[in-house]
């Protein structure tokens, strides 16, 4: 099944939880922030939230600016 | 010299700096500890997810200094909304440096979006600092909508240009009732020092510590200008006058 990741397709095998997309990804959940089908997603909901076919999922943390 | 308080909270320094643009982010880090400043501003972007980055947060002590997430590069309130509430996730606190920008090659804000966002995101309790126009009524319609600070530009954003329109800064400080930051178009520390003289409670900069050939060098004049900028506003200026006036006595002079 395909997800739109941070505007790109991106496979996954099942239904998974924001948590292990994240671990897929090896991303640390402690420095990002998820947006799932535009709904900011908090850390606390991260195991529950399941991310599933045709969902769409950003993932953003801080950069350098002014 | 007084602190600076906005919502409530206490700074211990009036510059407010970037995190974009330096050579490096050791270079960054150095120029943060030089600046004197306790809160900087960042980015809210997408995860590089193809290649592992290094953290912009392990060159910044969040302990002493606090973030404010911005968001650049909207043109809109709806993704500068967007933005704001992603960046309050990613920093965990409810704080936003908050831009809607209205064209391209002014970045200058587009003030019906940023009006329209400043009044959604106070209603959900952010802290709202909008960067604004130099223009004293925008302010205070930004100020009445519930900004916590009101944040006008000195010049366009990276121009370097320095205080374009000082009369409008000093109708705005005597007119807000929040704190006036002057975000934007400083280009070395004359122009911290005169948004400084003019009365503003702050200044914040990126470009013009990031992009000088010695941004440590720089950071650390910007911290003497803010300095000094604010104890002369507050020490009061003689007043302006086309004519000498003598400064030692007139009487006593040999030869007289």
């Amino acid at each position: 099944m395909t997800i739109k990741l941070n505007g790109d397709p991106h496979e996954i095998l099942e239904p998974l939880s924001v948590t292990a997309l994240l671990a897929t990804l090896a991303i640390d959940a402690r420095r990002v922030a998820v947006e799932h089908n535009l709904a900011v997603v908090k850390k606390a909901e991260y195991d529950t939230s399941i991310v599933k076919d045709g969902d769409e999922v950003e993932i953003v943390n801080f950069v350098g600016g002014g | 010299m007084s602190e600076l308080v906005i919502a409530g909270r206490t700074f211990r320094s009036r510059l407010i700096v970037g995190t974009g643009k330096y050579p490096s982010h050791a270079i960054m880090k150095a120029a943060h500890e030089a600046s004197g400043a306790d809160m900087v501003t960042v980015a809210v972007r997408r995860v590089d997810i193809s290649r592992k980055t290094e953290s912009l947060l392990d060159y910044i002590d969040t302990a002493k200094i606090f973030l404010l997430p911005n968001t650049a590069a909207c043109y809109t309130a709806e993704d500068a909304i967007r933005t704001a509430r992603l960046g309050r996730e990613a920093g965990m606190s409810n704080w936003v440096k908050l831009e809607v920008i209205g064209d391209e090659q002014t970045l200058f804000p587009d003030n019906e979006g940023l009006l329209e966002a400043t009044r959604v995101l106070v209603k959900e309790g952010f802290i709202v600092l909008p960067y604004t126009n130099d223009d004293p009524v925008m302010c205070r319609k930004l100020a009445e909508a519930g900004a916590a600070a009101v944040m006008p530009l000195g010049a366009p954003i990276g121009s370097g240009l320095g205080i374009q329109n000082p009369n409008n800064i000093r109708i705005i400080r005597e007119q807000a009732k929040v704190p006036v930051i002057v975000d934007a178009g400083v280009g070395t520390a004359s122009d911290a020092a005169v948004a400084m003289e003019l009365g503003a409670d702050g200044v914040l900069m990126n470009t013009a510590i990031a992009g000088a050939t010695d941004p440590v060098m720089m950071a650390r004049a910007m911290r003497l200008a803010v300095e000094a900028g604010r104890l002369a506003y507050l020490a009061g200026r003689i007043p302006r006058k086309a004519y000498a006036t003598a400064s030692s006595p007139l009487q006593g002079v040999v030869g007289s």
